[in-house]
């Protein structure tokens, strides 16, 4: 008979299930931490090769040679943004214009939910300026972008500079067989949504915005410049992108490609590659410099302008120019030689790039680890819970030790179920209470505390969230009293807990494979040990560190940590309120799903855990 | 009408060669079979050899050219109405009397069999068909995509080996060449030349099965590969050829060894007749009128007798060829007349009904029967 069907087999399966069960998990636990950290090891990754063909190798001659020009561009722009004292729009139209460009503007508005601290705004209102190349004899049916922000203060004039002095460069060629859109956005992100919004003719976010004169077909590629200086010692890549999306690897391929051939140095994380992987502090290089973007994967927010495109499947990456104390020195020329020679190679294309991976993670420039080398980390994390819930489905079909008629049977798994579902409402409406509250009633903490909105808003958030922990105390009142004490109760809920869990986080991993693995780190080992039995003292405090929330805390240090830049406990706690306050406004200005995954989602279920504890 | 009189012995050695080959006319189909900007190469290796073959002799109405993509016209040509084979730009081979025959979608497997076989519809003009007879040597170039046992076109669809094979001896049968040169510049090329079984066909391959063909240099203002390597080399032999060269096709076969081309190219003389030392590259590459001048007078004092065996010289009628019929029409429109008289069953139909109706009254008994009659 098979293995399953034989009551005897199927009974010696259990039970070894049942005895090992904790062991195992444990086990798995481990394994699932120790592959992680051991995709950074080199020989388990694999080098970066060029997947496309059609973009073939580096094999473009390039000749861009007006680099000083487009610094003094650079410094024009400069002046009359100071003069302005905003975007100086009219200064961009002529000049594009002058160069050949059909030049369009476009204006946006929007009222942020509450004022955003760290850029020091409320009401947005500003304008974009783009200038589409057409394609000398191809039809207008693709496009690729360049874009440059118009940052305040001495920020990024570099990069417009540049970008214009490749627009005349660009002008001359005849080769062209897409049309290249030169954009200069302000206010960031929320000028780049605008655009795209007004591109794409979507409203997703509730800005406005007027519409887009010119177009320029659908976009294939687009690059985001950031420059803040004459001469640059390396150039960064960032690649992660809103609700940690990454762009094709393929374009990190080429900018790498093309890194070797012109001879700059390249980074990413802003950290230069080393060739000593079998030593202990080249293996600890790499696994730092995975450990930062795994850390900016998760926050799901756009690290550069470049991060909103890829949410209409347009390839996009930045490149930052960075200039630290380094002898050799780059000058704008290399760099716009070696953008001229990506948009070639881009302009080659003939499909969107879809030949390499969109999944990856990468411990250096050269090297990646796929979706299928880094997944089975996250499985065995997903494999403890699921045979926590084997156990206790195992736990529950055993017959009670008591004689029960059918009657009481059926009563008691009425009850039992009802009782579940009170826990599940109540942790659920906890969670709504803490997407939708904070926003809404920061008016009134302004009028009855002295704070200011985005300190309302971040307090109101952290006070839902510590009054949860208040509930299973209140909730017991609302139990239906059932004759005949249920012991299971709790075994259900547990079991509902634990596959909303271990559902919850495989999906989370599928999109974004950084947010669930961090938080299947701390909430697996939780939702496996919890149960009413456990000391509640200890355990309450493991489950307070192991929350969501603590997880965030813990997470802004290890970042700060990672970059090499330590902060204290008092800049690290006002650094904390800052994240939530940027996930917050992420969420309703670009439509980020973190704030209201965690919320919605995480915070209840990690509640559920807390009334377990808490059965009575 | 040719007799053998007191001729001298190197007169008549002179004589043979004058007539060594055998054909009167020559043709060239000359195939590309990839699309797209980044198979710049194959369109100029077919581009190279056209030119050649127009260079030796062989005029426009007799070349048909079937190129997959229009490169000199494509977007990301930085010299637009130019294909280059050398890089520096020194050799322009689109040049300005290029004839396509074929052009973009229309080099399909289906199109280049018919070309081959001669079945296109009525209503395809001159310049695309294939006009041979049976005294026409034909060279076949093809280039693009390939592997063991298929050549890819146009990147939807294969033409295999078999099928190569096929259409040369529906070529064969029907009388459509005298002598075919087929030569092919694919990876494992080899392969596409194995299975032919027809007379009088040689082959070149650019490489062995297994073996990749490689491309020859890029251009780093254009950003592409020009030219494959195998063709390259023998474009470079070519040049050097003129109408009156007497190089035979052993010095092909020399052509790109394996140092210069990292593949080893191939060839098969085996269903050749003739030698192919004695075999002039001319006889395939150019279109050569056999003039020879000559200042002394050859006395013919015998009579002129008929000739009783020749067997080289294919000038004289044996028996009457005729076509063999391909499509015989009035076959298969020529119906049966229906039959519009009743006409009684087939013996099979009675013999069923008469058991039905005997298990019937076994049935149901015998006295059932004096209810009927």
């Amino acid at each position: 008979m098979g293995l399953l069907s034989d009551p005897n087999r199927r009974r010696a399966l259990i039970s070894m299930l049942t005895r090992l069960n904790a062991p195992i998990c444990v086990v798995c636990y481990f394994a699932g931490v120790a592959w992680f950290m051991g995709l950074a090891f080199e020989p388990f990754t694999l080098r970066t090769y060029m997947s496309e063909n059609a973009m073939g190798s580096t094999m473009v001659e390039e000749r861009f040679p007006a680099g000083e020009r487009a610094l003094a561009t650079g410094r024009e722009f400069a002046a009359h943004k100071k003069k302005v004292g905003g975007m100086p729009v009219d200064w961009l139209v002529k000049n594009m214009q002058d160069r050949g460009l059909e030049v369009f503007t476009q204006s946006f508005s929007r009222t942020l939910p509450f004022p955003d601290e760290n850029k020091e705004r409320y009401i947005v209102k500003g304008t974009n300026v783009y200038g589409i190349l057409r394609a000398p004899r191809a039809p207008r049916t693709e496009a690729l972008v360049l874009s440059a922000p118009c940052s305040p203060g001495d920020n990024n004039n570099q990069a417009v500079g540049l970008l214009l002095g490749l627009a005349q460069y660009f002008r001359n060629q005849i080769y062209w067989a897409k049309d290249i859109i030169f954009l200069v956005n302000e206010h960031d992100l929320i000028g780049m949504q605008a655009w795209l919004e007004g591109y794409h003719h979507t409203n997703t976010t509730g800005m406005s915005w007027s519409p887009l004169q010119g177009r320029g077909g659908s976009i294939q590629a687009a690059l985001s410049l950031e420059l803040s200086s004459d001469v640059i010692t390396s150039l960064d890549l960032v690649l992660e992108g809103l609700n940690g999306q990454l762009p094709n690897l393929d374009l990190a391929n080429l900018f790498y490609a093309f890194c070797q051939k012109i001879g700059v140095l390249c980074t990413i994380q802003g950290k230069l590659q080393r060739n000593d992987w079998d030593s202990v502090s080249g293996y600890n290089h790499a696994v730092q410099t995975m450990m930062l973007m795994v850390m900016k994967q998760a926050s799901g927010r756009p690290w550069g302008d470049h991060g909103l495109f890829l949410r209409y499947h347009i390839e996009a990456a930045t490149i930052k120019g960075v200039n630290s104390f380094r002898q050799y020195k780059t000058d704008a020329t290399t760099i716009g030689r070696l953008l001229e020679g990506m948009y070639r190679k881009l302009n080659n294309l003939l499909e969107r790039l879809h030949q390499s991976y969109f999944f990856y993670l990468m411990p250096s420039l050269s090297h990646f680890v796929s979706i299928g080398y880094y997944m089975p980390a996250f499985g065995l994390l997903a494999v403890i819970l699921l045979l926590r819930a084997l156990d206790l489905w195992v736990q529950l079909n055993t017959p009670p030790s008591t004689t029960e008629d059918g009657v009481a049977d059926i009563d008691q798994v009425r009850h039992t179920l009802l009782s579940v579902l009170t826990p599940l409402v109540i942790s659920h409406l906890t969670g709504v209470a803490l997407y939708a509250l904070p926003i809404r009633f920061q008016e009134t903490a302004v009028e009855h505390f002295p704070v200011s909105e985005t300190e309302a808003v971040v307090l109101t958030a952290i006070a839902i969230y510590t009054a949860g922990l208040a509930l299973p105390h209140n909730t017991h009142r609302y139990y239906i009293v059932s004759t005949v004490p249920d012991v299971r109760g709790w075994r259900v809920l547990k079991l509902v807990a634990v596959l909303y869990l271990a559902v919850l986080l495989g999906c989370t991993a599928l999109i974004n494979f950084s947010l669930g693995f961090i938080l299947a780190l701390t909430l697996v080992p939780l939702a496996a040990f919890v149960t009413p039995h456990v000391p509640k003292v200890l355990s309450a405090f493991i489950l307070v560190i192991l929350s969501p929330a603590c997880t965030l805390l813990f997470s802004v240090f290890f970042f700060q940590e990672l970059q090499d830049m330590p902060v204290s406990f008092q800049d690290g706690w006002l650094l904390y309120l800052s994240v939530i306050s940027q996930g917050i406004l992420d969420h309703s200005l670009y439509g980020s799903l973190v704030y209201p995954l965690i919320a919605l989602l995480v915070y209840p279920c990690w509640l559920l855990f807390w009334n377990i504890l808490f059965w009575k | 009408m040719l007799c053998y009189t007191s001729l001298d012995i190197l007169d008549i050695q002179w004589i043979w060669q004058f007539f060594s080959s055998g054909h009167t006319n020559n043709w060239a189909v000359l195939v590309c079979t990839s699309r797209f900007w980044f198979n710049y190469r194959h369109v100029a290796n077919t581009l190279s050899v056209y030119r050649s073959v127009k260079r030796l002799g062989i005029p426009d109405s007799h070349i048909v050219l079937m190129l997959a993509d229009d490169m000199a016209c494509n977007h990301r040509n930085p010299k637009p109405a130019t294909v280059f084979s050398h890089k520096n730009m020194e050799l322009n081979v689109y040049g300005d009397d290029v004839e396509v025959d074929y052009r973009g979608y229309e080099v399909t497997v289906e199109n280049f069999l018919r070309v081959l076989t001669g079945r296109l519809p009525p209503s395809t003009p001159r310049s695309k068909r294939l006009l041979s007879d049976d005294r026409s040597n034909i060279l076949i170039y093809l280039t693009g995509h390939g592997g063991n046992g298929f050549l890819k076109f146009q990147d939807s669809e294969e033409i295999s080996n078999v099928e190569l094979a096929d259409a040369f001896e529906q070529m064969w049968q029907k009388r459509r060449y005298n002598e075919l040169l087929f030569i092919i510049d694919t990876c494992q090329g080899a392969s596409m030349y194995e299975r032919f079984y027809s007379p009088n066909i040689m082959a070149l391959a650019s490489s062995q099965v297994g073996e990749d063909s490689l491309s020859h240099q890029p251009d780093l203002a254009i950003g592409v590969h020009l030219m494959d390597r195998y063709t390259f080399y023998m474009l470079e032999f070519l040049e050097d050829i003129h109408p009156a060269s007497k190089t035979n096709m052993n010095d092909l076969f020399k052509v790109c060894p394996k140092s210069q081309c990292v593949s080893t190219p191939g060839h098969r003389t085996d269903l050749f007749l003739r030698d192919p030392g004695s075999v002039l590259i001319t006889d395939f590459f150019g279109s050569v009128r056999k003039v020879e001048l000559t200042m002394d007078a050859i006395n013919l004092t015998d009579p002129i007798k008929q000739m009783e065996e020749d067997p080289v010289n294919g000038e004289e009628q044996k028996e009457v060829y005729s076509y063999a019929d391909q499509l015989p029409v009035s076959e298969i429109i020529h119906q049966k007349p229906k039959q519009k008289d009743w006409h009684p069953p087939d013996g099979f139909i009675l013999g069923l009904w008469t058991l039905i109706l005997l298990v019937f009254f076994k049935t149901y008994g015998i006295k059932h029967l004096k209810h009927i009659f």
